[in-house]
């Protein structure tokens, strides 16, 4: 009871969103990544798995995020700001995405 | 061409031309100043060993032994003639030619694996592998076409 209350004042005084923040799949497979285009909320975040034997990225072409993913690896990406970003893998640069962030 | 017959001859190439281009990467990492060259050899090291990895381990599931033939053994020898040339050069010639030689390389490894390798391939784990070898491969050749131009 105690502990309700006081999660109840925190989240009132850091304005928590009114939506929670939903994760965003992201299959790796055969040098593809799947959904190709994907749209999530600031506040989302957008999970990658790469079921590759090798080693992949998620860079946005405009530089705004670079993540690593190892080979077999799951890697998560907390969205932060709006926009839309054209990403792909600066391993593979065959390999090609597109994220919207409203 | 029977399934072993082919295998024997895919890991040879596979093999040798994925050593060869680990060996060129190796010599890239211990001459280029190059940020870019650099990242570019340390991505062919991880990915062609990895690659090499997993054709070692499909050779021993399928328990066929690796065999030469024309084909790699005439890749295997432009490689090391390359490598040869190569370690003559230094600063942005090497770079340059570091590059270029990729670009080529690739290309002829692509080109062997869209129209013999995986046509002729019919074990489907086989198969796999080759496509998903021609699809890093490919990877690789637009990487180095960039780096070509980055380098100009």
């Amino acid at each position: 009871m105690r502990l309700a209350l006081c999660l109840t004042v925190a989240a009132f005084l850091t304005g928590a969103p009114a939506r929670a923040g939903e994760v965003v799949e992201v299959k790796i497979d055969q040098l593809a990544y799947a959904p190709t285009k994907i749209t999530a909320h600031v506040g989302d975040t957008v999970e990658w798995k790469n079921g590759d034997f090798v080693a992949h990225t998620a860079t946005a072409i405009g530089g705004a995020f670079d993540v690593m993913i190892p080979a077999g690896a799951t890697r998560r990406l907390l969205l932060k700001e709006t926009g839309g970003f054209p990403y792909y893998c600066r391993f593979h640069p065959n390999m090609k995405g597109e994220l919207t962030v409203m | 061409m029977p399934i072993a017959k082919v295998f024997a001859a895919f890991a040879a190439l596979l093999l040798a031309t994925g050593t060869a281009d680990i060996k060129a990467a190796k010599l890239a990492l211990g001459r280029s100043k190059n940020k870019e060259v650099i990242a570019f050899a340390k991505d062919m090291v991880r990915d062609h060993g990895a690659v090499n990895q997993k054709a070692l381990a499909l050779v021993k599931k399928l328990k066929v032994t690796p065999e030469d033939n024309d084909t790699s053994r005439s890749l295997v020898q432009k490689a090391d003639e390359d490598r040869a040339t190569l370690s003559k050069l230094h600063g942005a010639e090497f770079d340059k030619a570091y590059a270029n030689n990729e670009v080529a390389y690739h290309k002829t490894m692509n080109g062997a694996l869209e129209t013999t390798l995986i046509p002729d391939a019919s074990n489907p784990e086989l198969k796999d592998l080759l496509s998903t070898g021609l699809k890093i491969f490919q990877g690789h050749e637009q990487h180095a076409d960039h780096l070509v131009e980055t380098l100009k």
